[in-house]
């Protein structure tokens, strides 16, 4: 696999050496358990129970799609709000590879590896969603290149997306597994693989929003504009943003032992940094909102039940937390910004959901209202997204910038007993 | 729909020739010829659904289940096309002196757009506009994504929900039946007269033929001539459209039109963005690195 080797007996050595340490690292740490490994196995079982039924009697045997709602949960949130949350990783190499900077560079890798995740599960969920599943190869080999949708562009540009945030998170994989100089041949990919990921985010997330241009005589025109991909990109920044500070501060907690001290330290600082620009956005994003809103001449829509829905989402999910981030910057408040996070992302859920299902066909004789199995399938998605992550932050050198143990080449056996100690 | 200024005779004569062919359609087998002829001027085929003439006997919903393979639908009036039912008659009460019946029968089926918002929607182009006017599905490209229906303006394409390998539905104008020369079933076994099959552009002039001679029989507009960019099916009605449950917020745009810009800006944001990237990211770079700093960008 390596190409570097030159002579076979150093080469066998270290295959040797890392498929023994492959074997060792397989293995599941920690205790098995926990309250949080007893419910998100369960989530996971019940949703493979589902998907048994989904595949083998269609997608109406497990979901209340219909006729008038062909998008559901799974796509409005699983795919349209879950690659808003993982815009986060766009946002941040911009700042710490493209502004070079450094101030942001320990929380690179750990958003990258969830916006990465972010994309593989929700790429998958979107699987689970297709009536003719066996044909997702078709707009990928090319015997059938539809160019004309704007689906095509957002697929195409989830898989290459994937591959650049997979080339941007390799060196951690190469750091892991000790191999020294593949570390150093990826890292040199890292800053083409960040320009065309940004490049890429830019489209796709804004091409979320595009899918839903044609739909415009079926949303509720409060959430209709031509320029919802514009918007849907603006929102992702904070989205993204907002969901790196929650996660941090979960991850802060439960992998504590696996940060080093400079990642704890600099948690401050970059928590403010990150409040003072989803502030910034945030506002950007009202004033198109405003703009819009005003342009569409759309009071007339206010007076009713919608229109408190629309205030509420705008207002108590967008005004509301621009203001606290603000506030979070100017008083250097952690916590304030957390509380500011949570409500931003209420927010984007809430807009995400708005635009592709609730005010969806709002003149529909029957109304979309998901099943529990959709939400199962969907918090089972989640669970296993979790997993994984916890797996790879409790093996590689993720929320560490520099570890000891890839640089310098140690034996395996000494990477071993530092990470052994919570649940994994 | 005119003859373009400028053309030569021939092309005028050839004209002539094919439109008597498409009016008197409804009677004459087309010829594979007269179909390649469609393609190459961008003329499609189509059917003029007139509303006036048709009597609500839904002959047509059983001869397009059966030709389809799909069960014989109940021998009722629907408002909508369903997965097993690609064409419905829907039968409104209508208090208008202009309806002397009291009530109003409207086929309904895929009005096959001339610029299909389902057709560009598709990634797989399993939805497909045929030159000839038809919008077929393909269910060896297709993948399920369903954003045909999150995009049909007329919400026709239908989703087979319960089934392991669901197939889109709607109606396809009898593509394999054009293809052999023949008519669509439904236009086939119309006995009132109210639908007339030929090419769109004869259709229109039809339409406004009927309009101008019976100005008290008609409502003054043609249902498909300029919605959603114009369909294949064109409808008249002794009532306004939105009466009879036509949608009435459609655009005069083709919808593909809503996403041109978008897919415009692409190319536009792919070779500018990297650029200015790669500047910016040259030009913020500090040589000399603090030493904690760790590595080159």
């Amino acid at each position: 696999m390596r190409d570097a080797t030159r002579s076979i007996s150093p080469a066998r050595a270290e295959l040797a050496r890392v498929s023994s340490f492959l074997r060792q690292e397989l293995r599941p740490r920690g205790r098995i358990l926990t309250p949080f490994n007893v419910i998100t196995a369960t989530l996971v079982l019940a949703t493979a129970v589902i998907l048994f039924f989904r595949f083998a009697y269609g997608l109406g045997s497990v979901t209340n799609l219909n006729q008038d709602y062909p998008w559901g949960l799974w796509i409005g949130f699983d795919v349209v709000t879950g690659v808003a949350f993982a815009g986060g990783a766009y946002v941040v190499v911009f700042l710490v590879h493209v502004l070079n900077l450094e101030r942001y560079r320990p929380i690179v890798r750990v958003t990258v590896l969830n916006g990465f995740l972010a994309y593989v599960f929700y790429a998958g969920a979107l699987v689970l969603d297709l009536g003719r599943p066996w044909n997702v190869i078709n707009p990928v080999i090319g015997n059938s290149f539809g160019v004309s949708s704007v689906l095509f562009l957002v697929a195409w540009h989830f898989m290459l997306y994937m591959l650049a945030e997979l080339i941007e998170f390799s060196p951690a994989i190469a750091e892991w597994l000790g191999l020294e100089r593949l570390r150093r041949f990826l890292e040199r990919m890292t800053l083409g693989a960040v320009i065309l990921g940004i490049s890429l985010s830019i489209l796709h997330q804004s091409g979320l929003g595009a899918l839903f241009l044609m739909a415009k005589s079926k949303i509720q025109p409060l959430w209709y504009s031509e320029f919802i991909p514009i918007q849907f990109l603006v929102s992702s920044v904070f989205a993204g943003l907002s969901m790196v500070i929650f996660e941090g501060t979960i991850s802060r907690r439960v992998f504590h032992h696996r940060a080093s001290a400079s990642f704890h330290f600099s948690q401050e600082r970059i928590v403010v940094g990150l409040s003072r620009i989803c502030a910034g956005a945030m506002f950007v994003y009202l004033f198109l909102q405003a703009l819009v809103f005003l342009h569409g001449q759309d009071w007339r829509h206010l007076t009713a039940g919608w229109g408190s829905w629309y205030l509420l989402e705008n207002v108590g999910f967008v005004a509301a937390p621009c203001a606290l981030f603000a506030l979070a910057w100017r008083n250097r408040s952690t916590p304030l910004a957390r509380w500011a996070a949570v409500l931003a992302m209420l927010g984007v859920i809430l807009n995400r959901l708005n635009v592709s299902v609730i005010a969806w066909q709002p003149h529909a004789a029957v109304r979309y209202v998901p099943t529990w199995m959709e939400f199962v399938v969907t918090l089972g998605v989640i669970s296993a997204e979790i997993w994984v992550f916890r797996w790879i932050v409790n093996r590689m050198p993720v929320l560490r910038e520099e570890p000891a143990h890839a640089t310098t080449v140690a034996p395996v056996s000494n990477a071993e007993p530092t990470h052994l100690r919570k649940e994994a | 729909m005119t003859t373009a200024p400028g053309q030569g005779r021939s092309a005028c004569d050839r004209r002539g020739f094919l439109r008597a062919l498409g009016v008197c359609g409804a009677g004459l087998a087309l010829s594979p010829a007269a179909l390649a002829q469609a393609q190459a001027e961008g003329n499609p085929y189509g059917v003029l659904v007139d509303t006036t003439q048709c009597v609500g006997c839904r002959t047509c919903t059983r001869v397009c289940a059966e030709g389809h393979g799909l069960p014989v639908p109940e021998d009722v009036c629907r408002e909508r096309t369903t997965e097993r039912q690609l064409t419905v008659v829907d039968g409104r009460a209508v208090a208008d002196p202009r309806v002397d019946t009291g009530a109003v029968f409207v086929k309904r089926q895929c009005l096959h757009c001339l610029q299909p918002a389902c057709a560009s929607a598709c990634l797989t182009r399993a939805m497909y506009k045929h030159d000839a006017g038809p919008v077929t599905w393909d269910k060896g490209k297709c993948m399920g994504c369903r954003y045909c229906m999150v995009s049909c303006p007329f919400d026709m394409p239908k989703f087979e929900y319960h089934s392991a390998a669901p197939h889109i539905r709607k109606c396809d104008l009898c593509a394999d039946r054009l293809a052999a020369g023949e008519l669509p079933r439904c236009v086939a076994g119309c006995e009132a007269g109210a639908l007339t099959f030929g090419r769109r552009a004869d259709l229109l002039l039809e339409a406004r033929k009927r309009i101008a001679t019976e100005k008290d029989a008609y409502h003054a507009h043609i249902f498909g001539e300029r919605e959603a960019g114009g369909t294949s099916w064109l409808y008249l009605a002794a009532v306004p459209f939105d009466k009879l449950g036509f949608p009435g917020d459609l655009e005069y745009v083709s919808y593909p039109n809503l996403t041109k810009e978008f897919l415009y800006g692409v190319p536009v944001v792919l070779t500018l963005v990297p650029p200015l990237l790669l500047g910016i990211a040259k030009a913020t770079h500090r040589d000399t690195l603090p030493a904690t700093g760790g590595r080159r960008a």
